[in-house]
């Protein structure tokens, strides 16, 4: 969800961009970290921890916490909450440790 | 490898404040930031700050960031490097970053440690769940990105973050269905607890939260009153329907690069945590290397920025580069410090920081 009216604040958005969420296609604004567009998309779960599979979500949104770790284009435990979006990026659920695979 | 003379790691209120006046010194400074933009945590800070005209009162956080930023601008003997994280500090001196995707090494004359503090986490059922929040992550994804974290938020924690970020989700269109907080009152200042009250939201002290619920995400918390001693009176428990949980239960310094340094630290809990020992001008216990702001002791901007510009001033004249009549603007900057922790409010920081020096 975008806050559209604020009584202090109004948002710089830049272009807006496709990317896909485990081939899920979704939309999000070019620049802005990678969890902000999934936060509006509703998704809250990122990544699933290592030995109890359970589930993470963003909580620090600084790149302190590891809790929003991701595989982003094939590259796994990218932090979300910092990383910018890019038209076209392939965003994957990350399950585990996280592995590298081919660039799709 | 890359020498420079003063390194400032941190662009937040007191990394900014430190390269503002190292560089009007004529010191060569490199400030690295981890984040996309420089400002530190100002960027999300849409309340009015309190204090004088020097620390910027009346003005909201996010256009002190603004200010201070534009205060960099036009020196050529100043470098910003941003998306750049300080990741090791080594014996040799040499300060290791990753640059987007690059390991650089630098070597700094001096260095300025500037890296403010992380949330402190609580224990409680289920608190790794999504929706689950850090009342700072709750204040960057809704100020800064414009997004919204749910519909509904408890809030864990009444001091001024809680209290200021419970306002902040409210202008958002949130619902605040409850402030929770151990202690038997208000930690905050006043006038951010009485504008929650008068839209409505209770503030219960003496409460905790005890659960989250939910299966993959927050859909409900637990929340019960504690008697005196603080334990759960888990007979008067109830559920509120929230799919936001946000915690403001204090933060900690940063210290890692101070610690990796071989600083000597203190566990003060008036600054917070672990805190470098360091003399007036903010020089910690390893000769140049300085630190100021929150990973010198959580406190506020307004004292960072003061900080910082402490240790931006004794870093440069540590090496010849003197601002006109240096040593006046030192006592000025000092008294400055002292006031801001003046009065009660002061009181709890005064006896950290006196800890702290050496």
């Amino acid at each position: 969800m975008r806050i559209t009216q604020h009584p202090i604040l109004t948002f710089e958005r830049g272009e807006k961009v496709s990317f896909t969420l485990d081939g899920m296609r979704l939309e999000g604004y070019e620049g802005e970290p990678i969890a902000a567009a999934l936060h509006d998309a509703g998704v809250k779960v990122l990544r699933r921890s290592i030995s109890l599979s359970r589930p993470r979500g963003f909580f620090c949104a600084v790149g302190k916490c590891s809790s929003c770790l991701m595989r982003v284009d094939g590259k796994p435990n990218v932090r979300v909450c910092m990383e910018p979006l890019r038209e076209g990026m392939k965003v994957e659920t990350q399950k585990g440790e996280g592995e590298f695979v081919e660039r799709g | 490898m890359r020498e420079v003379e003063v390194v400032i790691v941190g662009g937040g209120p007191a990394g900014l404040s430190a390269a503002g006046i190292a560089a009007q010194a004529k010191a060569e400074v490199l400030l690295i930031d981890d984040g996309q933009h420089l400002g530190g945590q100002l960027v999300k800070q849409t309340h009015k700050f309190f204090g004088s005209k020097e620390q910027y009162a009346s003005t909201r956080g996010i256009e002190i960031g603004h200010i201070l930023e534009k205060g960099l601008e036009g020196y050529s003997n100043l470098e910003v490097w941003l998306n750049s994280s300080a990741v090791g500090d080594y014996p040799d001196g040499v300060l290791t970053v990753l640059k987007g995707e690059r390991l650089l090494k630098v070597k700094p004359k001096r260095l300025i440690v500037a890296t403010g503090a992380s949330e402190r986490m609580l224990a409680f059922a289920n608190n790794d769940l999504p929706g689950v929040y850090g009342a700072g992550a709750v204040q960057t994804l809704m100020n800064l990105y414009g997004v919204l974290p749910g519909r509904r938020a408890l809030m864990v924690g009444a001091g001024n973050i809680g209290l200021i970020v419970s306002y902040q989700l409210l202008q958002a269109g949130v619902k605040v269905e409850a402030v929770v907080e151990a202690m038997p009152k208000v930690g905050g200042y006043w006038v951010h607890a009485a504008k929650l009250k008068r839209i409505g939201v209770p503030i219960l002290t003496s409460h905790t939260i005890l659960k989250a619920e939910g299966e993959d995400w927050v859909e409900g918390a637990i929340i019960c009153p504690l008697n005196e001693d603080f334990k759960p009176i888990e007979a008067a428990q109830k559920r509120v329907e929230v799919d936001i949980i946000c915690l403001a239960v204090g933060l900690s310094p940063l210290s890692e690069l101070l610690w990796q340094a071989g600083c000597r630290m203190k566990y003060i809990p008036q600054l917070g945590g672990y805190a470098p020992l360091r003399n007036r001008d903010m020089e910690t216990t390893v000769k140049g290397v300085w630190v100021a702001g929150d990973s010198a002791g959580v406190e506020e901007a307004s004292t960072a920025m003061v900080e910082g510009r402490i240790a931006g001033l004794a870093a440069a004249s540590s090496l010849g580069y003197e601002v006109e009549n240096t040593d006046g603007l030192k006592r000025e900057v000092r008294e400055e410090l002292e006031m801001l922790r003046r009065g009660p409010v002061g009181e709890m920081v005064r006896e950290g920081a006196k800890r702290a020096l050496i």
